[in-house]
């Protein structure tokens, strides 16, 4: 699903990622621990397509979203929008519909199916949360071909995925983060991520500012949104906590902007107990 | 100085204007007069929309007699020029609002010239003003406040907060105040900014397509300053014509 190459970058002409790569398939989750400035949320937004994150080298490549019409079937890749498809040569390449990620704009590649989650959620006032998720969800129908979702019908659908985090609907009528606690923020995050309904979450710290109930709840909202055999999860964390909720099937550490060791989920452990210097060295 | 001679740039109140376009259609009319007398109410509002080769100064001279009130909106979005001035006079415990957003694209001068005097004792007045400037246009807003010898317990307040949607896009903002009386309060502020960088990521990273998180986020920036309209099909119809000004921009 996710093929990183020899992934590096610049931020503010600093190289961060050097030389990076990681493999992520269909159901699989996987885990990045490392230590401060390694690298780790340079990583995500690379992948989100952050303005100032300049890619020095190394591909991205990445499988996009066919999703099923009401007819059952897939969506012929004629009928996407040629961005989200990659480009015009995709039905004649034996890559099975890869996309060069980093070809996207941001919004392109939310589109194709990626999700960033935010360790730091951005406040916006003055748009509510309903508003900004009915765009976004809407925008990405677009792009790919699909009819919008009618107000009635995305309501039903904010609904269940603010009950399924335990989110009060009234959260989501105020402004987009506005006012939000820690924990309000990264459940709203994971509502955010149940309506978009992507292919891969990649959810850079997620954990950071929870208390243990809301761990819990957002653990559990990952589980039940993307613990699924077409979806994948890269989490991106400090601790091996969130690990406990969330059972990553690998688990790889960063450092020096590249991955220098990977194990199962039994290397999180190992990192918990020695430390990074110990493990990475 | 006579009442017809072209303004030029000399004047402080023409100082940022084009004034080669006013020389096309001066003189203008003489000035609206709106007066209300002793404890009258009243509301106005002006959807300033002419077409965009067009020239428009508007001047308002405005009396507002004791414990009266007069509430003013004002969508100036139309015109290669688009000037509306407000000349105002305050009787004892009066009360004046103007709520006005100036969205300009393109090449467009948009403008609000306020002058409020407070001539007579606890007279209130509020003013709030939103400009978004893209392309290469200019929002100009000159806003003075005057307070005249005993005019105690005077309230005014003004606030002006513009948005630049581009490197050539220009907002110039001036607030003045005059104050000739000491038991007084004069709020005012003035911002000048550009979209938040990190929201617009932020909804990119959602999918959200640039034109329509730009639209979002600037009428997110302009909302409130039409609510105090109290009809509502009135009101409806500035906010369709500010979303239509700002879905052009974008």
């Amino acid at each position: 699903m996710l093929q990183i190459t020899n992934l590096s970058n610049t931020v503010a002409e600093k190289p961060i990622l050097n030389g990076l790569s990681l493999s992520i398939n269909a159901g699989e989750v996987h885990a990045i621990m490392g230590p401060n400035g390694a690298g780790k949320s340079t990583l995500a937004y690379t992948l989100g397509g952050r303005p100032g994150y300049e890619v020095t080298g190394g591909s991205v490549l990445f499988n996009p979203v066919r999703h099923p019409r009401e007819s059952g079937g897939p969506v012929a890749a004629s009928e996407l929008d040629s961005r989200v498809r990659g480009n015009d040569e995709a039905e004649n390449r034996d890559d099975g519909g890869m996309i060069d990620l980093l070809a996207l704009a941001p919004h392109e590649r939310a589109a194709a199916g990626l999700f960033l989650g935010f360790q730091y959620p951005v406040e916006i006032p003055g748009v509510s949360n309903l508003q900004f998720l009915r765009e976004s969800l809407n925008s990405q129908r677009r792009l790919r071909g699909e009819e919008p979702l009618s107000g009635a019908e995305f309501i039903r659908l904010a609904k269940e995925k603010a009950a399924l985090l335990g989110l009060d609907m009234e959260m989501l009528k105020r402004p987009v983060n506005v006012g939000f606690s820690g924990g309000e923020k990264k459940r709203a995050e994971m509502v955010q991520m149940g309506i978009l309904d992507p292919k891969l979450a990649i959810l850079d710290e997620t954990d950071s500012g929870l208390d243990i109930d809301a761990l819990k709840v957002c653990g559990a909202g990952i589980n039940a949104i993307m613990r699924k055999s077409d979806k994948a999860v890269l989490l991106i964390t400090h601790y091996q906590r969130l690990l406990d909720y969330v059972k990553p099937d690998f688990v790889h550490v960063l450092s020096g902007g590249r991955i220098v060791k990977s194990g199962g989920p039994e290397l999180a452990l190992e990192l918990e107990r020695e430390g990074y210097a110990e493990v990475a060295a | 100085m006579t009442a017809l001679a072209l303004p030029t740039r000399r004047e402080e109140d023409w100082r940022y204007s084009d004034v080669a376009a006013v020389a096309s259609v001066w003189p203008v009319p003489a000035p609206e007069r709106i007066v209300l007398g002793a404890d009258e109410v009243r509301a106005h509002a002006l959807l300033q929309d002419a077409d965009e080769s067009a020239v428009i100064v508007r001047d308002y001279v405005i009396e507002v007699a004791a414990g009266a009130r007069l509430d003013f909106h004002l969508l100036n979005i139309g015109g290669r020029l688009g000037r509306v001035t407000f000349d105002v006079r305050l009787g004892k415990a009066a009360h004046f609002a103007l709520h006005a957003a100036l969205i300009g694209g393109g090449e467009q001068t948009l403008e609000v010239v306020t002058t409020v005097t407070h001539a007579e004792p606890d007279a209130t007045s509020e003013q709030m003003i939103r400009a978004i400037m893209g392309g290469k246009a200019t929002g100009n807003v000159l806003g003075q406040i005057a307070v005249a010898k005993g005019a105690q317990g005077t309230d005014a307040s003004q606030s002006v907060k513009a948005m630049l949607l581009s490197r050539t896009a220009t907002v110039n903002a001036k607030p003045e105040l005059e104050i000739f009386a000491d038991d007084v309060q004069c709020a005012h502020g003035c911002a000048v900014g550009e979209l938040d960088k990190q929201a617009l990521f932020y909804m990119a990273s959602r999918g959200m397509d640039p034109a329509t998180a730009q639209t979002l986020l600037l009428r997110a920036f302009v909302a409130g300053v039409f609510d105090g309209i109290a009809d509502e099909a009135e009101r409806e119809r500035f906010e369709a014509a500010a979303l239509a000004k700002l879905e052009g921009l974008a």
